[in-house]
Order: structure tokens, then sequence, then C-alpha cells
């Protein structure tokens, strides 16, 4: 196995608009287990970023500790990254975000680091609909600590170890729905044509982007008796629909079938289109969100895809009120008010 | 019978209740003195509630400017009878006790040694008011009054204070000012004024001002350019962040768009306000935030984060009684070593010890310029005795000239001509301080991974023990780098080539020290004081216990925790530093440390006097 990705790019690589080519969104050589759901995941951020013509520099990437959280070591290099401590990305990228409202917030977490140890910060970072798109690489176990059941484990499911859950599991996409997050959705790792619309869709939206991706450990919890292993989620699954992101400028081709789709502008004026599988589902609509997702659980399936936007909402900068500059660009002529006003502020207190 | 005569130098206590409007009454009268021209250190002490139980106000008077806490009361103004019985017992033989006459004192309690001093309040606010809440707010009003006939404060003064405060109300201008009178005229006409104790006025304020230092300490983030605050609301630092939204409002609002030049944020908790501190800073923001011991202890993981990851972090901690919630209306010095070592692993922190208003304004202005070019977390440790008390001071000052030192950051022009591989970790300069860039700046260059986990030069993952040997021994190069950026100790040389006794103090131990100081000299014991002001200790902090046979080192906590941290971290013996220990909630007094260094200097107590002596004998 090297570590060395070769420095050579084929001159006829596809580039994007910026002339970025795929490589230029890549990170390190991942070091996680063959075949991890992660690494795949990966893999459809570097695409998604790519597809949009994001300057890698203007993304910022975040994580906890956990398998999950390695993960901003292995895409967009060329972005700075965070690693930051078990559970406690929401407030660094709170923080990031206060400190420069122009760059755009990937944040990556996994079950255990968002579901049980990060849980206060994660619900928090939702009511303040931060501007960030948060990624759970969700696959019911603890994986760097040798496979230990975590909060998103289903009852009864079994991890490697062949001892099964007892314990209610959260299901971290209606915690964010009811919570007030302004983008929800649910992928599997395995399905690449889902989870890429769907990450161009979560940047692309202002405010609180979350999507719940199932992503299976290979190595402990990807056995016959787990509910997230890759053979249990490929049999269980069922869509919301089908997302077509459409990038600002760019016609809608595609036609669609009346009544069975629905389209979202988004504040930057790209679009996406989710061809509904299930008329039921109304995208605006956070309790036929929740309906439906209890709904497929009943009949022991996961509902993926698109499942609630609110793309009228107002992020935790529009809510404070801040100056459109980032605050870090400010300088002392704006900050700092200087000695005249301080003698008025002293005479004031004698 | 005894009486205190006094003019300019007494200690008047007032026993209110708790969230009965007592406390404007109580500023109001400590403000009158300070306009009289008289040094004053007013104290509130004050229980963890919002209404109904006891709560202090102690205002010492004195015109040669000692500010400390002097103990002992020479008059107690008692309008708690819960509270009455206690308070009796707490005024000095020959004192004075103010109470409300409305109602006969309980025999049982009095004293034949003290002056009691009754003022029927409650019938003389019936008489004058029908309502309720009227009688209640005027009743403070009206003893204010009182002790403006009894302690000879000009009444113009206390007008004038009242203007002030309701200017534009003219109704109640009117109103305060006929309570005021009511007060006056009863004691007046009752009494023989002025009593024993009483003021007159001086010019010994100059043009110093009364502001707690919370709110001096918010000003200091404005100026010192913090556009982010994010916090956890918790006595006894909560007003510091109240301060910075209420100095924002008037400063910080851009005058074209209406928009802040800042953002605060209410956190869930402190582990989540450190954060965001963190998170903001590591993006190129000035951003702090402020707690007190248990926020100390939430904290302390994203501390050593910061400091192993090299983000520039700003705290302030407004220390409180401990352990655990201990008392946290009270105040103490006890999260030296919390702070001094927050977070597991081997780490280290800069520490500032402010020790008046105006230090609490300078230094979390330079804690912003330390943080960013040390790159660490520095934290200021004030505590609620300094941070919540209106307290005397020399006007804030700002140097228009003055830069932000914003430290080693690399920006896009120097990113592009860069031809070498950009190394976050490496130590360019020999000063153990690296180069950072912050996220956003180039497209191709300088972007790396911010990391607790141990890392190489170049910010990337290893666990390579030489890699990491080399960068722990880097962060102490830049620890010794830090020895000589943060404030200097104030040594004060009792005579030339100095004492052979020297007294080591920090924070608010200031006044106290210095007035005990004074009081020795005048009883011929002479003694050098070195006040620490920050940490890491500059060499001269070792110059001074190596130059004196006797050290003291006053501490207002059990532990003696700046002792060990001074045994710790310079080449002292603890056999060398003989302490002086408060830690009863109340600031230390001048008393205290007075009687505690004559008994030790007398020989009263067992510990040996001359180090050195001490020394060679063990040999």
């Amino acid at each position: 196995m090297t570590y060395i990705r070769p420095a050579f790019r084929h001159p006829d690589l596809p580039r994007n608009d910026l002339g970025f080519t795929r490589k230029d969104y890549e990170g390190a050589i991942s070091t996680l287990c063959a075949g991890c759901g992660h690494d795949s995941i990966s893999a459809a951020i570097v695409q998604a970023c790519f597809e949009l013509s994001i300057a890698p520099h203007k993304v910022a990437k975040l994580s906890g500790i956990g398998c999950s959280s390695k993960t901003p070591t292995y895409f967009l290099g060329n972005s700075h990254g965070f690693n930051s401590v078990h559970g406690r990305m929401p407030s660094v990228a709170t923080g990031a975000n206060l400190a420069n409202r122009d760059l755009i917030y990937v944040g990556v977490s996994g079950d255990g680091d968002t579901a049980s140890i990060g849980m206060g910060q994660f619900t928090h970072a939702v009511r303040r609909n931060l501007n960030m798109m948060y990624v759970v690489e969700n696959n019911g176990c603890y994986g760097l600590t040798k496979g230990q059941d975590s909060a998103t484990a289903d009852i009864g499911s079994a991890s490697k170890k062949g001892e099964p859950n007892h314990f209610e599991p959260i299901d971290l996409a209606s915690v964010a729905l009811q919570l007030g997050a302004t983008f929800v959705a649910r992928s599997f790792s395995g399905d690449r044509e889902q989870l890429v619309p769907l990450i161009k869709a979560a940047i692309s939206h202002r405010g609180f982007a979350f999507i719940d991706v199932i992503s299976p450990c290979v190595t402990f919890n990807n056995n016959p008796k787990s509910t997230k292993g890759y053979e249990h989620v490929r049999d269980h699954l069922a869509a919301t629909g089908t997302v077509d992101y459409v990038p600002f400028k760019q016609e809608i081709s595609t036609q669609y079938e009346q009544g069975k789709s629905k389209e979202v502008t988004l504040h930057d004026g790209s679009v996406v289109h989710l061809h509904k599988a299930d008329p039921e589902l109304d995208l605006n609509s956070r309790r036929s969100a929740l309906r439906l997702i209890k709904d497929y659980k009943a009949k022991d399936q996961i509902l993926t895809g698109l499942l609630f936007m609110d793309e009228k909402s107002q992020d935790l900068h529009e809510i404070l009120g801040t100056s459109k500059t980032p605050l870090r660009d400010l300088g002392a002529a704006e900050l700092c008010p200087g000695q005249k006003v301080l003698d008025k502020l002293n005479e004031s207190l004698r | 019978m005894k009486r205190i005569e006094a003019v300019n130098d007494f200690v008047i206590k007032f026993a209110n209740v708790n969230g009965t409007g007592s406390a404007s009454a109580n500023n109001m009268f400590a403000k009158s003195l300070f306009r009289m021209g008289l040094p004053i250190s007013p104290k509130n002490i004050f229980p963890s509630n919002i209404q109904g139980l006891p709560t202090w106000y102690e205002v010492r008077v004195n015109e040669k400017g000692y500010l400390g806490r002097r103990g002992g009361i020479d008059m107690m103004v008692c309008m708690n009878p819960q509270s009455m019985a206690k308070d009796i017992q707490e005024v000095e033989a020959g004192g004075y006790f103010f109470y409300d006459s409305s109602k006969p004192l309980d025999l049982r309690m009095m004293r034949s040694d003290i002056h009691f001093i009754g003022v029927p309040l409650k019938d003389l606010c019936q008489r004058e008011y029908s309502d309720a809440r009227q009688q209640q707010l005027f009743r403070n009003i009206i003893y204010v009054g009182a002790l403006s006939a009894l302690l000879d404060i000009e009444f113009d003064v206390l007008t004038g204070l009242v203007s002030d405060q309701f200017r534009g109300k003219e109704k109640l201008i009117t109103s305060n000012v006929r309570a005021l009178e009511i007060g006056y005229h009863y004691a007046a006409e009752h009494y023989q004024c002025p009593l024993g104790i009483r003021v007159e006025r001086r010019d010994a304020v100059g043009d110093q001002i009364l502001i707690d230092g919370n709110t001096a300490a918010s000003l200091g983030a404005i100026y010192g350019g913090a556009t982010v605050a994010a916090w956890y609301p918790i006595t006894p630092s909560t007003s510091v962040v109240d301060g910075f939204d209420k100095y924002c409002k008037r400063l910080r609002i851009d005058p074209g768009s209406g928009s802040k030049n800042y953002a605060i944020v209410q956190a869930e908790d402190e582990l989540a306000a450190i954060g965001m501190v963190i998170g903001a800073s590591w993006n190129g923001a000035r951003a702090f935030t402020a707690t007190s011991g248990p926020g100390i202890s939430l904290m302390s993981e994203f501390l050593g984060l910061a400091y192993f990851a090299e983000i520039p972090t700003v705290l302030i901690d407004v220390q409180r009684a401990g352990p655990s919630t201990g008392m946290p209306t009270r105040t103490q010095q006890s999260d030296v070593l919390a702070c001094a070592y927050a977070s597991h692993g081997d780490t280290k922190h800069v520490l500032l010890f402010p020790a008046t208003p105006r230090e609490c304004f300078e230094m979390t202005a330079e804690a912003f310029d330390l943080a960013e070019t040390l790159q660490t977390p520095v934290i200021m440790l004030t505590d609620l005795d300094l941070g919540m008390n209106d307290t005397m001071s020399p006007p804030l000052v700002w140097d228009d000239k003055r830069q932000y030192q914003r430290g080693k950051v690399f920006n896009e022009e120097q990113l592009e001509a860069m031809s070498e591989r950009f190394g976050r970790y490496l130590d360019v300069d020999g000063d153990g301080i690296p180069y950072r860039t912050y996220p956003g700046t180039h497209p191709t260059k300088g972007a790396f991974f911010t990391r607790g986990t141990s890392r190489d030069e170049y910010a990337v993952y290893t666990e390579d023990g030489e890699a990491y040997e080399k960068n722990m021994q880097r962060l102490l190069k830049k620890w010794d780098t830090a020895k000589n950026l943060v404030p200097m100790p104030e040594i004060i040389e009792a005579k030339k080539g100095g004492s052979h006794v020297g007294v080591i103090h920090f924070g608010t131990s200031r006044d106290a020290t210095l007035e005990a100081v004074d009081a020795l000299a005048a009883e011929g014991i002479v003694v050098d004081t070195l006040r620490i002001r920050g940490f890491p200790f500059h060499k001269s902090v070792d110059a001074f216990i190596e130059q004196h046979d006797t050290v003291f080192v006053i501490d207002q906590n059990r532990d003696a925790q700046m002792r060990t941290l001074l045994v710790n971290e310079c080449l002292v013996s603890p056999r060398d530093l003989i302490s002086i220990l408060n830690y009863n909630g109340t600031p230390i007094s001048a008393r205290k440390i007075h009687d505690e260094i004559i008994a030790v200097l007398r020989g009263d107590n067992v510990r040996p006097l001359h180090k050195k002596k001490m020394a060679k004998e063990s040999v």
C-alpha cells in the first residue's frame, strides 16, 4: 500500500468552472479499514465540491473524534481542517462561522460523537440554525474502540460480539427535525447517486443542513444481525425520491411528472428538484417528514433522501444582525473607540 | 461609654434584605462620599439568592486612600431583623448601631458598649406614603438622609446625585429629595449631629473613577478588538459579558448599516463557550469568554486542545469560593493552580493577575495581544471582590497610536511568494512560536489540519516519539519566550538596598498588603513587596525570593496555591516561603496580614526565619 499520491495530473482531466480538477479536492490517503462506508462519503464530498466549483480553500472542514472525524484528512486537502475534541465540533464550528461568515463550513461527525457525547452541542447548533452542512457518518457502533454499541443502534441489533442492543435508539434525523433544522436528509454511503446531489443541496442551503448517512462499519458492525450492515441496509432501503441539484444559471431540462415533483429555489439561485417516490411527502412540513420516518420504520424500512427543507430560514448571523463584512476582517478603525470615548466614560464614573 | 471618634476614617456596614431596593440607596451613600473627595471602598456581601435573604454592603472611608478591607465595623446600619442579633455583635466597642425604631429593640440584643441610634423609618414612611412599594423604596432613601445628618455628608452632594440619576424625571427627583429631607430632619432633631465618626470634604480622590472590575474588563475587550464573545452565565463573571453587550450596543454598531461589529452567543454550557472562542480565534477573530471556577473545570479539556494545537484563546476567570459550587457569591483566589495547569497531559497556561479596575481594562486588552503573539490560551484571573464591587481606580487610558499585535500570520501575498512548503509548527524564528494561516487565505498554499493529536512540523498526524518530543520541547521554548512578554511584577523596595523581609502578593490582596506594610513600617519593621502580575514568572521573581531571608506569600485560598506555583516553577524550597492565608469568602484585611507578619517576625511561629542560615545548619 502506498501512502503517496502521484502529483501527476493528466492534461485531459475534466475541469470545473474554476479550472480545478477532481484531484484538487482530494485529501490524504485514508487509513480507515478497507471497504469502510466513510470513505465513500468522503468521495461523495469531493465529487460534490468539484461539481459545485467551490474554491477548495473557501471550505473549512471540522470534526470531533472517532473514525468519522478522521475523514476530513481524506478529502479537500487544500482546505483548512479542524479535528477538535470528542463531541464538541458544533461549538468550534459555531465560533469559526461567527468569525467569518463567508466560508463554507463542512462538519463531519459520527453517531458516538453526535448522539452521545456531543448530543448537547449538536442540538444547540441545530437550534441556532448555524449555516453549515453537518454530516453524521452513522454506523451504530464505536469503531475506534472496537465495536461498542452507539446510541443509534437499533433495539435487537447485534454487533460483531453478538450481544443484542437493549436500548431505544436515537434517530438523529427526527431529532434534527424536532429541533428546527432547516434542511434534513438521510442517505446511505453505498448510494452515491443519491448522496452527491444531497451534499450539493446541503452545501448550497443557508442554515443548518443535516444529513444522516448510514455508513456500515465493515469491521465491527457488518454482520447479519446488525441493522447497520451493508446487507440489511440494502434490503430495507426506501427513498423519498430522486434528487436533482441544478446550479444557478443552468436550465432545468428534465421533464418532471406533475404532482409528483417538488422544486425548491435556494437563496443563491440554484434549484433542488425532488422527484417524489411517495406523494405523501410534503418537503416543507416537519410533521410530514417525522410521520413518514416512523411509518417506514414500522414497515422495517429505512427512508432515505431529502426529508425536509425550509429554504427561507434565517441563519445565526441574520438572527444576530452581524455585519456583512466577516468579523475577522474588521480592523482597529471599526473596533476601537479611542481615548475620546474613554474620556467621556471616565467622566461619567466620577 | 467610649465613643469612636474619627474623621474620614471608618467602616460602615449596611445590613439589608435582598431584593428590597437597598442597593441603589447604598450606592448613593458611597458615591456621595466619593464626590466629597474621599477615597472609599464599598463591598457587597450578598447571598446566592434573588429575594429575601440577608445581604450586606460594607463601605470603608479612608482619606489616606487605603482601600483594602480593614476589619471591624464602626457603624452598622441595620435594616434586616433576620440578621440583627449577629449584626449587633459585629460592631466595635464604642461604635454605633443604627436601626428602625418603629418597633422597640429586643432587650436581649442590647449591648452597653455601643451607641444605639433609632430612627422610626417605617412610621415615617407610613405617614408620608400610602403605597406599599413606595414605603419600602423610600425607607432606604430616608436612612441615607438620616446618615447625611449623622455623618455630616454635604446635603447638596446627595441632591446632586439624585438629579444625575433621575435626569429628565422631575417627579422622581422631587420625591427622592423629599425622602432625604425627612431622614435628615429626623436625625438632626433627635440626635446630636454629627456623631463621633464623620466626614469632611477633602481633595483625596483626584481624577480617579469608581468602576467595577468586570465592567472595566468588558471595556478592555472592546478596546482590545474582541468581536466574538461566547459565554455561559455564572456568578460572579456574568457582568463581564453583560458589560460587553451594553457597551457594544453603544460603540460597535456600524453607523451606515446598523449591523453589529460583534457577536455574542450565550452558549449551552461552558464547554461550548470555550469551543466557540477557540473556533473563532482559529478563524482569525479576537474572541473571549468569561467564567468562574466551575466553568474552568468544564473548559479544561478544550484548554488543553488550545495549548497543544496552539490556538489563541482569551478567558477571564472571575474567581469565587470553591471547591465545587462552594460559596458562589463570596470571593477567593482559588483557581490559580486549576488555571495554571488546566487540562490533562503536560500543559501550562499564561496567567494575568489584575489588582485594580484599570488593570482589568489593560490586561484584558493585552490578553488578546499575548494570546495571538504566543498562540496559546491566556487566562486573566480576577475575583468577585474586584469584579463585582465598585472600586476606586485611576481613569482608563488608551493610546490611540497603539496597534493590535496579531502575531505571526502569513497572508495571501506571503504564501504566494513562498517557495518552500508551509510548516505550521516549524520554529522558524527560534523563539518557539510558529507561523499560522487563517482558513480561506490561499487557494493552494498554507492549508493545514488543526488537531489535538500529535503531529509533525507540517501538521501531519504522527505517533513518532521523536517528533512528539521535539514539539513538546518547542512548546517549552515558547513558554520561555512568554516569560518576557507577560506583565512584569511590581516590586516596591522599602528602603535603598532593600529589606531582608519580602512579601509576595497578587490580585486583590494588593490594597490590604500595602496598607499592612505601611503599618509595619510605622512600627519600625520595613519589608519589600513584590506583586505578581503574570505567569510564567519573570526571573525577577526568582531573584526577589533569593534576595530576601524571610519571604511571605499571601494567598486568598486554603492551600497556598500561589506558593505552590512558586515552588513548582522557581528554584525555591517550600521551606523558604511562609504563607499568609485568607479563605473565609471575604476579602483579606490589612489587620490580618499585619498581625501574621508580626507574629512570625517576633518568633511566635515555629517556622524558620532565616532560610539561608537554616540551609547551612541542615548541611
